[in-house]
């Protein structure tokens, strides 16, 4: 059996046979995405009570913020552990994956902190305090702006794509001391605690089920967006290979 | 023998590096009063209220420090690529990591330790008083060479990179985060009485852990940067 | 007001929310567009690399 799980792994570590099969899976995806959105959408309006105990209706924000912010954080480590399969074993797919990774990532957490701040105006007051959850985020941003700077400042992709991934190695490496960090300078100046905690006692099931229906949503939508991403990818690093060619040829 | 031989090829290192700032001394000194400078623009851009200034200087002196200290880095790596000299570095049978650690040595004498040297006369200007100023260099000192460390890695992945004084900035600024955090906060936490004991542990083991790490990072990047 | 102004309405909390959702929503089209763009891009950009060098080296 592991004879032929690394054989399969080997299979698609090839990206002349990674192209297709990602340009299958693409439509899967999209449409999974599609219609988990719409359900969890339907539950966030519609099924899941208006009003939050102390939070008004401004609350639905949860429904895309808690999952943007949870795909803001899941995507930082898949590209990291990405870029260290590449780096440990050179694997040239590995590394294209953590490249592709990073604009969906960055995105994620721009929107968790839009919406955090959103949320933030009628609930605390402010559209930004300087909570360590939120600041923690805003490092993540700047995680992901640094990985993607440093990605289009190199011209030759294979060193782009060895050091950018070295630099994603390093910074998982820092998250946690980050998030600790922060943690604790925000006790020490006796800062916001937003997670009220009645709040998560009283919050009814169908709450839940929007916010996990909708996080998984967002997941599908980033696998397909990605393998389209890394599909680009693939044909510009592999752009002096015969069946680039071939199939580029053939298209146009 | 292997053993002094290393020892031996990274004291020549420190040895060069220390003598070629000495020969251009000004870069040492521009590092210096770019800290200096930073330090008195604030009293001028918030207002010279002594007990502002007092609040704010453990954080004013460690930010500039650390603005400071990243300033160099650009040329932590990039001399001795242009002139050929790290691709020698890299042939080396000595283990770049060790190499790595004389060069950031070298850097943290040249721009870390001077900032930390005068760091009591700006510390005296905001208002801190002898026991606050004792402990700000403490943490200064702890915390510069942890800088330098990681900055080695930025250095190295940005090496000779278009416009890569400023790329460093956004690789490397982030990464800085905790060791800002626990340098400044320390004073702020002997102020409020609540002691700086855990505050220096956790600074001297941040500058154990980027001691392993940093120097092994910094030689993969020079690795992938020379490729 | 009608169900679907009041929808809309949302207690007046409507720019929180929708400020919230639309954002969003663009940003994932946006993103799902770039995407198609940039790989029709890159294959009309090899595809024209292929002809020039078909027909230099002819």
């Amino acid at each position: 059996m592991g004879f032929k799980n690394s054989v399969i792994w080997l299979y698609f570590s090839s990206p002349r046979n990674f192209y297709p099969f990602a340009g299958k899976l693409i439509p899967w995806f999209g449409w999974l995405a599609a219609v988990l959105m719409i359900i969890g959408l339907y539950i966030g309006f519609f099924v899941a009570p208006p009003v939050l105990s102390d939070q008004k209706e401004y609350y639905v924000i949860i429904f895309i913020h808690v999952p943007a912010a949870w795909m803001s954080m899941f995507i930082y480590i898949i590209m990291s552990l990405y870029a260290f399969i590449a780096l440990v074993w050179n694997i040239k797919m590995s590394e294209m994956m953590a490249t592709a990774l990073a604009p969906t990532g960055a995105m994620f957490t721009f929107l968790a902190l839009w919406t955090g701040a959103l949320w933030g105006r009628p609930s605390w007051g402010a559209y930004w305090v300087w909570d360590a959850r939120l600041t923690s985020e805003l490092i993540l941003l700047f995680l992901y702006i640094g990985f993607m700077s440093l990605q289009s400042a190199i011209d030759d992709p294979r060193r782009a794509a060895r050091a950018s991934g070295l630099l994603a190695v390093v910074g998982a490496i820092n998250v946690p001391i980050i998030y600790f960090s922060v943690r604790w300078w925000n006790t020490l100046h006796q800062g916001f605690s937003v997670q009220p905690a009645q709040t998560q006692q009283l919050m009814d099931p169908s709450i839940k089920w929007g916010m996990l229906i909708l996080a998984l949503a967002f997941w599908m939508y980033t696998i397909a967006v990605v393998l389209y991403r890394v599909r680009t990818i693939i044909l510009e690093r592999e752009r002096q290979t015969t069946w680039v060619q071939e199939l580029v040829s053939s298209k146009s | 023998m292997s053993e002094s031989s290393l020892l031996l090829a990274s004291r020549s290192m420190l040895v060069r590096d220390l003598t070629l700032a000495m020969r251009r001394k000004a870069d040492v000194l521009t590092t210096l009063f770019f800290f200096l400078i930073v330090v008195s623009l604030f009293p001028l851009g918030v207002g010279p209220q002594m007990e502002m200034l007092r609040g704010i200087a453990p954080g004013v002196i460690w930010v500039a420090a650390l603005l400071a200290s990243m300033l160099s880095l650009g040329r932590l790596f990039s001399d001795d690529y242009q002139d050929g000299t790290l691709e020698q570095i890299l042939l080396e049978p000595h283990p770049l990591s060790v190499l790595v650690l004389s060069k950031v040595l070298a850097h943290w004498l040249l721009s870390g330790l001077p900032l930390v040297i005068f760091s009591p006369l700006l510390a005296m200007q905001l208002g801190l008083d002898g026991e606050a100023i004792v402990l700000l260099l403490i943490t200064l000192m702890l915390g510069t060479p942890a800088l330098s460390l990681i900055g080695a890695v930025g250095a190295a992945l940005t090496l000779g990179l278009r416009g890569g004084g400023v790329l460093i900035s956004l690789l490397v600024l982030p990464l800085y985060i905790p060791i800002l955090i626990f340098g400044a906060g320390a004073v702020e936490s002997q102020n409020a009485g609540l002691g700086a004991q855990a505050h220096l542990s956790i600074l001297g083991a941040f500058l154990m852990l980027t001691l392993v790490f940093a120097p092994i990072s910094t030689a993969t990047a020079l690795r992938i940067s020379m490729d | 007001m009608s169900a679907i102004t009041e929808f809309f309405y949302f207690s007046g909390y409507a720019w929180y929310v929708w400020g919230s959702y639309g954002l969003t929503a663009a940003f994932m089209i946006a993103e799902v567009i770039l995407v198609i763009r940039g790989k029709k891009s890159m294959v009309n950009r090899l595809a024209r690399m292929a002809r020039l060098n078909n027909s230099s080296s002819e």
